[in-house]
């Protein structure tokens, strides 16, 4: 069973973090992986930096510019990634845009993926269709999970769609907006949150987008599996660097806790 | 059919929608329902009055006898210069604002490069009263001023593009992110034959109008429906597929795709997208575009605003792949010199888009009684600055 699955299975209110590998420092990867690991995240996603990248806002776009500046490829990526798992036994997730994947060979990229011990990609600019008719008998064959997003105007039919080719879980994107957005959930998003648990899906719901806090991973796990914070940790990172990273992971548990 | 779109939205193995799921509700809107829309007999009806009274169409077909003399073919100028807002942008603009209100949008963004699909954009939302958002590269306002003022003027609102390369790559990713932050009540008008389908297909169509007219004028100058050689500069490419659409299945005609070479293919610094492009995914589609070996999409040069794209079109990639179109690469001393020469010639100071497809007479001969066609695609007023600087006038 992937770890994906075996963790979700275990485990309610998963945290997962997402970062942009070669950031701040081209070889911050591996020690930002196991400070996760050590301050008790569930999971990580680990970004491959893009040039353009569509769905974030500014906080990821910018860490990508910096890591690409950097001299992070993904080749290095992998190079990185050959022993991680000598330490790290959490899930661990690449999310990356279509064309570096693209030219790397989807193939090649998806061997190594599993040479390194990665369970899943999220590739934002793959569409659901596209992915099920060309890509997914190899995905599959290097036991790699796909995840696909939704957000509030996936119609439920497309919804079902997404969640019969998915096997992990399904992206749940908090509200219209790109990554990085920090207006708290009101309403409409609970609504939403709701809605969609109402489907009875198979695969658990992870939420993203907007969360940056406490209180509103509390309000993001309340009717789904866990959520996934990006922006918000990659500016703690910014500030406070790796030395931060548990200080950062406690004040999201934490004000759960109290509340 | 080959040459056009599948139903897939694929042009061979090109084009397709590549996008975020946040923007499938939108584009899907689009694709079902752009066709319908547009065949409308009341659509059609609105789009051809506005392009007749207020674009000034049909535009002329003009003879260009001195240019002719020079280079010993026939050469036919398509005046799209003369087009209100100066370019061919405008047709596009028109028809989807007509297509945006069908679908009850309010709000209208855009991105642009040097402006020209900007200032059409605000044009057409100032005519029909909506809210217009243009999104710019930081790089390109500063080098742009009178086009930040002629939006400004319309009553559109400019934003900078402030990440990345700051100039159209960017301000096109940030249009992309407004329509992600504001799917149901903005449409989006993309200037180029670019994008997700329906986009390349449906910008292609509003541009479509060029090869139409072209077909009736050579009719009635020449007794024939088609030149020997259509020629069109690209960058994105919409006023090439425009100019291309109606002769794209009459391999009788010889299509001729003019890109900037910059300052040489060679120099790296250069926008010759078929000669140094490789396929991948660029703004929602599958197509031939500059990047690193790592996937990494790096920054055109040109001295044209309007061609340092990264990318083409996906119907051009497939024109290029299928060898259906001759594609050719002007360096910008070469394409300043033609846009000299046209002035001198025929009185006429083109685009300096426009300039590298003018270009083409003296990189390639044709026979004597061959007819071309170059599509001149926009004036030169907006490029004064840069002819200034180029020939210290």
């Amino acid at each position: 069973m992937n770890r994906i699955n075996k963790k979700l299975q275990e485990k309610d209110d998963i945290l997962s973090i997402y970062f942009t590998a070669g950031y701040p420092g081209l070889h911050d990867t591996l020690p930002i992986i196991k400070a996760l690991q050590e301050s008790g995240v569930d999971m990580i996603e680990i970004g491959l930096p893009f040039s353009d990248p569509l769905a974030d806002g500014p906080t990821i776009q910018e860490s990508s510019v910096q890591a690409l500046k950097n001299g992070m490829t993904t080749a290095v990526l992998f190079e990185q990634l050959k022993a991680v798992r000598e330490d790290i036994s959490i899930p661990l997730i690449i999310m990356g845009y279509f064309n570096p994947i693209l030219q790397y060979g989807v193939e090649e990229f998806c061997a190594q993926c599993a040479k390194a011990g990665i369970d899943g990609l999220i590739i934002p600019d793959l569409p659901v269709d596209v992915y099920q008719k060309e890509y997914m008998a190899t995905f599959e064959k290097y036991g790699l999970a796909n995840i696909f997003l939704i957000t509030p105007q996936t119609p439920e039919s497309r919804v079902r769609y997404i969640d019969e080719v998915s096997n992990a879980f399904i992206y749940m994107v908090s509200s219209a907006s790109v990554t990085g957005s920090n207006s708290g959930f009101g309403a409409q998003e609970q609504g939403y949150f709701k809605r969609i648990d109402a489907l009875n899906l198979r695969n658990p719901r992870i939420v993203g987008f907007g969360i940056s806090n406490g209180e509103t991973f509390k309000q993001a796990t309340e009717f789904a599996k866990g959520a996934i914070i990006g922006s918000a940790f990659i500016r703690q990172l910014t500030k406070k660097g790796i030395k931060g990273i548990g200080e950062f992971v406690d004040g999201i548990r934490q004000v759960k806790k109290i509340l | 059919m080959k040459y056009h779109v599948d139903q897939n939205g694929y042009y061979g193995e090109f084009g397709g929608a590549y996008i975020p799921e946040m923007l499938y509700p939108n584009v899907e809107e689009l694709r079902n329902q752009y066709l319908d829309i547009t065949s409308e007999a009341s659509f059609k009806e609105e789009f051809e009055s506005l392009l007749r009274d207020y674009v000034g169409r049909p535009t002329p077909l003009y003879f260009a006898k001195r240019l002719s003399e020079r280079y010993g073919a026939k050469f036919y100028l398509k005046r799209e210069d003369l087009n209100h807002t100066g370019a061919h942008k405008v047709n596009n603009t028109i028809g989807q604002i007509l297509l945006a209100k069908r679908l009850g949008k309010q709000r209208i963004i855009a991105e642009t490069g040097a402006g020209q699909h900007g200032v059409a954009t605000a044009t057409v939302c100032a005519l029909m009263g909506m809210q217009c958002v243009v999104y710019m590269g930081e790089i390109d306002i500063a080098r742009q001023a009178p086009n930040v003022a002629r939006m400004k003027m319309l009553g559109a609102e400019v934003r900078p593009a402030r990440s990345g390369s700051r100039t159209l790559k960017d301000a096109t990713n940030e249009a992309i992110r407004d329509w992600i932050n504001n799917p149901v009540n903005t449409h989006y008008i993309i200037g180029s034959a670019i994008g997700p389908h329906p986009y390349p297909d449906m910008v292609t169509r509003f541009q479509s109008v060029i090869s139409e007219e072209i077909q009736k004028q050579l009719q009635e100058k020449e007794g024939r429906n088609a030149p020997d050689h259509i020629v069109a500069c690209i960058g994105g490419g919409s006023n090439a597929a425009g100019a291309f659409y109606h002769f794209l299945d009459n391999e009788q005609v010889n299509i001729i795709a003019v890109e900037a070479a910059g300052k040489g293919i060679e120099s790296g610094h250069s926008a010759a997208t078929s000669a140094l492009g490789k396929k991948g995914i660029i703004h929602g589609c599958k197509t031939l575009l500059m990047q690193t070996e790592d996937g990494q999409i790096t920054e055109p040069y040109s001295i044209s605003a309007g061609l340092d794209y990264p990318g083409v079109g996906p119907m051009h990639a497939h024109l290029y792949a299928s060898r259906r179109a001759e594609f050719i690469s002007i360096t910008d001393d070469d394409a300043m010199k033609a846009g000299l020469e046209l002035a001198q010639l025929e009185g006429i100071i083109p685009a300096i888009e426009t300039a590298h497809a003018l270009a083409i007479p003296e990189k390639r001969p044709f026979r004597k009684d061959e007819i071309v066609v170059i599509n001149l695609s926009g004036r030169g007023d907006k490029d004064l600055n840069t002819y200034i600087d180029h020939f210290k006038l």
